[in-house]
């Protein structure tokens, strides 16, 4: 019997060490941890998982400017998922405003309350009930402060676009502002689903104007008085440490400001390709180790186990399996992925009177804040980061280094530096979502259902690691590994690997028991939301009629974070190309159908990637395919026809929706291919054609 | 080397090194940072510029190239306030996420749609093919591309 963890909910942050701690100056320490021994500072506790709403007066959550403009603050930030939108249509619901008149702050650690990272599917089902809960509040204590002044009956008062009017008088939310100080968020005055007029509706960017105009500022457009653009030396391979750096032919170029401090080092100038001439003309040596490759991946995942990260076990997997009438198992493997969002890192910084301001993108601004904490020995209130809506995130900027290396080079130059990341630096040098290897083992009885379930992940990480199938004795185990490369979040994270084991491990059990496949889930589903997506994507795609008639036809279906998945394929046996892909999809009560659908189909075209082509390849300590060129993303021509069938549970809380579509999306496609070639495909990403 | 050259309607005039990516010097001497940086090899079309009415990829266009060319950047598209018809169409299909590869869009459906004025759903993955959407909002690009198609008579 082994040791019995607890499931990790999920690893959504890195838990290592910032790359840079850079050498403090004397003043520096005393600032931080007064007169004492020198000590190196620990690495600050990150919360964990997706964070949410922090609970913070209504003061802290909503602002209202003499104008009658209401302000919502959020640590969350927007990437391209919706989350500003999605607040501000939360808050203008509560205080009966027109979405117009709402503004709103995110990710700003001077001003915004700390409401975690912006991962795991969080902001729908923690930030928004936060954001109501606080609006709700204000409008009751408004309707209250007004009564009172009028002496009037409470419930005669109306609001009307801000104004809250009573036998010809009225008051805007501005002239009572003052009556919010120390109000606390309220649940109970929260406005019932079928009173809503903006949420459940749909709604787009309200700055697509500045968009489409090439105004809008990403992280990588911010330009600040005197700024130099910043270069770093990067290792020729991983596992690489910097022996020595000789910056005298550099600094000799005219206008170039160049470092080096420990494992750092790198320019800045006053163009970008000043700063790249500078950093190519630094003489530097390297230690390089030795680094697995690619093609030995799983067995070294395998081999460099650690036991018990986390593990549930209920019943007997032996008594489980004495009692099956069959018996199957199996070997699945996911690769390394990376996130490549269209916008590389990039980050401005600028030091003044020792307060270092740092603009980045980054789906942690709080988290970066402590990086930045750490690596200069400064004090939270000596460190302020700002994450403009940026250029996409998926889960891979939860850790800034762009903004350490910014600062490093700013402090260096008394100006501020930005420093934006290539594409190879980008594919290289930032994280990527963990490989894992699952082996699985189970049980049939002679009506087809589960008499046992054992399944062990390796390195692919925690989330959706149990199996939602009803299975009476089932064990289930997430072993960490010694990763070769540094590995992080990625949109649906383990998720994806693990329900693209057990989806297509279903699908072998299906044929083992010789049902279909659709029947064999629902036997063995006594989840009713599970049951219902699963039937609802079946029948607008006719899939037993289609499964019938022609080859190439999967599904698959799974639930993570509250919401529940199933997708129908059909691919054309003789090219590999996904002809048709059917999705349902449920996530409680419908915020925004517009932009859920956006992320439905987003999820379902970029989880294409990671089921066809993306794989990332390394040999010698480098990237065999650190390239748009060599690792392909899907394009306009690799989307198949989608149709996208969304559920919408009004009796629910809404769940997030930005990762779980991801996670049937490979399972689908490799139980098609299954179908079209009469082979298992166990391995993504899915070779199609036959072996 | 000086390079003479008229952006976005305006004669510009710049001493710098001449092989100097146009994307460089349009975002970082000219503060023109609606066109993005997503991989300077060519392959993922945000930097799109128009080039004398021409669609290129700025980041792997010398700014020697440019010399004495006419170049139409995003900023440059609206014409006296009025957003180019492409423009309206995406706003009006919400055809943006992080929006990151927008402006690379908008200028390359703009040439293409010059050319063929009414294309298919197939004609306009072909033409576009080359412009990256990491968010992978196609289904709306390619409606925004349609509306703008189709609303061209009388937009
Ligand atoms: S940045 Fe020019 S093609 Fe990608
Ligand atoms: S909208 Fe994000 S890259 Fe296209």
């Amino acid at each position: 019997m082994p040791e019995i963890f607890e499931i990790e909910p999920e690893r959504y942050e890195l838990f290592e060490a910032p790359r840079y701690i850079f050498t403090p100056t004397r003043r520096e320490f005393l600032a931080t941890l007064g007169v004492g021994i020198m000590v190196v500072p620990a690495i600050a506790q990150q919360r964990r998982g997706g964070g949410g709403g922090a609970n913070v007066p209504v003061g802290s959550r909503l602002h209202i400017a003499t104008d009658g403009t209401v302000t919502v603050l959020s640590g969350k930030v927007e990437v391209g998922q919706g989350a500003r939108t999605e607040l501000a249509m939360a808050a203008a619901e509560e205080l009966r405003l027109p979405l117009e008149q709402m503004r709103v702050i995110l990710g700003d650690t001077d001003l915004t309350p700390n409401d975690g990272l912006t991962a795991g599917s969080g902001t729908t089902p923690r930030t928004v009930p936060s954001v109501r809960s606080a609006a709700a509040a204000a409008r009751e204590m408004l309707l209250s402060t007004a009564a009172e002044r009028w002496h009037a009956d409470r419930a005669t008062l109306r609001i009307t676009n801000g104004r809250i009017t009573h036998d010809g008088k009225s008051f805007g939310y501005a002239d009572l502002a003052s009556a919010l100080a120390g109000v606390q968020p309220n649940t109970t005055a929260l406005t019932k689903v079928d009173d809503w007029k903006i949420l459940g509706t749909s709604q787009y960017r309200a700055d697509a104007h500045a968009i489409v105009t090439g105004k809008h500022e990403y992280p990588s457009d911010i330009k600040r008085p005197g700024m130099l653009y910043g270069c770093v030396l990067r290792a020729p391979a991983y596992n690489s440490k910097l022996k020595s750096a000789d910056l005298t032919a550099a600094q000799k170029l005219p206008g170039v400001v160049a470092v080096k401090d420990g494992d750092f080092a790198g320019c800045a100038a006053s163009t970008s390709y000043a700063a790249r001439k500078a950093v190519a003309a630094i003489a530097a040596e390297w230690d390089t180790k030795e680094h697995p490759s690619s093609d030995v991946l799983f067995t070294h995942l395998k081999s460099h186990a650690k036991p018990g990260r986390s593990a549930s076990e209920r019943g007997s997997i032996s008594t489980g399996l004495a009692a099956a009438a069959k018996k199957h198992t199996a070997t699945y493997q996911v690769p390394f992925i990376a996130h490549a969002p269209m916008e590389p890192r990039a980050a401005v910084a600028e030091w003044v009177d020792g307060k270092l301001t740092v603009w980045t993108g980054t789906q942690n601004p709080f988290g970066v804040r402590d990086q930045l904490m750490q690596a200069f020995h400064l004090t939270a209130d000596k460190v302020r980061v700002i994450q403009p809506d940026s250029g996409g995130g998926f889960g891979g900027k939860h850790i800034s280094d762009a903004a350490l290396e910014a600062a490093r080079l700013a402090k260096e130059a008394g100006k501020p530096v930005c420093v934006r990341w290539t594409r190879a630096e980008e594919f290289m040098w930032a994280y990527f979502r963990p490989a894992g290897l699952f082996e699985i083992e189970a049980g049939l009885d002679a009506e087809g259902r589960l008499t046992a379930w054992k399944f062990v992940n390796y390195n692919a990480g925690g989330a959706a690691l149990e199996t939602p199938y009803k299975v009476a004795n089932a064990h289930h185990h997430f072993l960490g590994s010694q990763s070769p490369l540094r590995e992080g979040s990625y949109r649906g994270i383990a998720a994806t690997a693990n329900n693209f084991a057990r989806e297509c491990f279903m699908d072998e059990l299906a044929s083992a028991a010789n049902l279909d496949p659709l029947e064999f889930r629902l036997r063995n589903a006594d989840n009713d939301r599970l049951r219902a997506v699963l039937q609802a994507a079946a029948k607008k795609f006719r899939f037993a009629e289609r499964r019938a008639a022609k080859k190439g036809i999967g599904i698959a279906g799974g639930t993570e974070k509250g919401s529940y998945v199933a997708a129908c394929v059909e691919l054309d046996p003789t090219t590999g190309k996904i002809r048709e892909f059917c999705m349902a999809f449920e996530c409680g009560k419908i915020l925004n159908p517009a932009n859920l659908r956006a992320q439905v189909e987003g999820s379902i075209i970029q989880g294409l990637g990671g089921a066809l082509t993306e794989a990332i390849e390394f040999a010698g300590g480098k990237l065999k395919n650190g390239s748009f060129a060599r690792y392909k993303v899907p394009r306009f021509k690799d989307v198949p026809t989608l149709d996208v069938v969304l559920l919408d549970r009004p009796d629910l809380a809404p769940a997030g929706a930005g990762e779980t579509p991801i996670i049937a999306v490979a399972p689908a496609i490799a139980n098609a291919a299954f179908h079209a070639y009469g082979e298992r495909r166990r391995a993504m990403p899915v070779k199609m054609g036959r072996a | 080397m000086r390079i003479d050259m008229t952006v976005n309607g305006t004669a510009r005039q710049i001493d710098t090194e001449a092989d100097r990516p146009l994307l460089e010097v349009l975002r970082e001497d000219l503060g023109l940072t609606g066109t993005k940086y997503g991989c300077g090899e060519g392959q993922c079309r945000a930097c799109t510029v128009l080039l004398d009415g021409r669609v290129v990829a700025s980041c792997r266009t010398p700014i020697s190239t440019a010399a004495g060319k006419k170049i139409t950047t995003i900023e440059g598209l609206a014409l006296n306030g009025r957003l180019h018809r492409v423009q309206q169409a995406f706003i009006a299909e919400g055809a943006m996420q992080c929006g990151y590869c927008v402006p690379g869009m908008i200028l390359t459906a703009t040439a293409f749609l010059e050319k063929t004025p009414h294309p298919s759903e197939a004609q306009i993955a072909e033409a576009m093919n080359g412009n990256l959407c990491r968010c992978a909002g196609y289904p709306r690009l390619i409606a925004a591309i349609h509306h703008a198609a189709k609303g061209g008579a009388h937009a």
